[in-house]
């Protein structure tokens, strides 16, 4: 925990680094300064896009002391403000799921490849981010992942298609790590029903998990920018989430 | 993403953006996260053209009730413009 008579300072840039099909796609990177050693944590953007919220939650995470890197999920719709770029992506059904996960792991090896690294390496992000996550901690290598109310995670049939064909659910017997899970009551994607049948699906395959529903919370209770912020949802969410990263990451 | 719903249609206009007029011919409505409106999810109207770049953007989002409201009104101003014989004088109809 942070002491006041603490040396403290940090770095935060914009980098390349090498996505799906070595393509390059910018990231912002944020990091304590000094030799570490830092665990790593890939930080996954909103459906709303790599805006402002998430490089506040980049240093944030940086701040706690984690070498925290948040690729641009949107880099290939071209470039323009956050809400007009994910305007585009939004038009274009949203960014497919093997692209994804190819830039995730690009992050994922910027991130372990750093001589400061502890050795390992977590996975956080919140609405689409939040399924990207669980998505990302079943198909590669992590060694904690958090899922905030991560829609779609559980899917109809009817809604696979190219982009996402298969829910991720399906992926739960090769979750590699560790889940945390932080969901409101109120949301309606997920629903407390959808987060159920997860659930379930993690006690099937025996994984390490624990999940929380909020009252009075809906979608997105952490974003201070929004009505749905939920002030006392939201502090006891983060500090959920710094003890899960403590407990398998430090 | 998290509705996914969303449909695109072909249009013809202009749209003022926060660089002036500019030609859209492409409306995307969705229903899903909006950026600013304070609900979890609106209606979501943007007029575009790709070709310009992300940027040629003009953007509404309205609750579920006033976009209904919008759609009947547009319908019921068209209707009235045919009745008094004006779509066909503008070459429109």
């Amino acid at each position: 925990m942070y002491q006041t008579d603490m040396y403290e300072g940090m770095i935060a840039e914009t980098v390349m680094i090498a996505g799906a099909n070595g393509d390059l796609i910018n990231a912002y990177y944020a990091r304590p300064l000094g030799p570490g050693p830092f665990p790593g944590m890939v930080v996954i953007h909103h459906m709303p896009g790599w805006d402002e919220w998430y490089r506040e939650a980049t240093r944030k995470i940086a701040h706690h002391g984690y070498a925290a890197l948040s690729p641009n999920l949107y880099y290939r719709a071209g470039h323009g403000t956050p809400e007009d770029v994910a305007a585009k992506v939004r038009a274009d059904g949203g960014v497919p799921d093997e692209q994804v996960v190819g830039d995730l792991a690009g992050a994922l090896a910027f991130l372990r490849a750093h001589p400061s690294n502890n050795g390992k390496v977590g996975v956080w992000g919140t609405c689409s981010g939040g399924r990207h996550a669980y998505l990302a901690a079943c198909r590669l290598q992590f060694e904690a992942a958090i899922d905030c109310w991560g829609g779609r995670v559980v899917m109809a049939e009817s809604d696979l298609n190219e982009r996402f064909p298969v829910a991720p659910i399906d992926y739960t017997p090769d979750l590699s790590c560790p889940l945390l899970g932080i969901f409101g009551e109120e949301d309606h994607s997920p629903t407390v029903e959808q987060v159920a049948i997860h659930e379930a699906a993690l006690k099937k395959h025996g994984k390490d998990y624990e999940f929380h529903m909020y009252p009075n919370a809906g979608h997105g209770f952490f974003y201070h920018n929004r009505p749905m912020y939920r002030q006392a949802q939201a502090v006891d969410g983060w500090e959920k989430m710094f003890a899960f990263m403590a407990k398998h990451l430090g | 993403m998290c509705t996914m719903i969303m449909h695109k249609v072909g249009i013809e206009g202009f749209g003022k953006g926060t660089q002036g007029w500019f030609g859209v011919n492409q409306a995307n409505v969705s229903y899903d996260h909006p950026f600013h409106a304070p609900l979890e999810h609106a209606l979501n109207i943007d007029f575009v053209d790709e070709a310009q770049g992300p940027g040629a953007r003009v953007a509404v989002e309205l609750s579920a009730e006033a976009a209904r409201s919008l759609v009947q009104t547009i319908l019921a101003v068209l209707d009235e413009a045919e009745s008094g014989g004006h779509l066909a004088v503008n070459g429109n109809q």
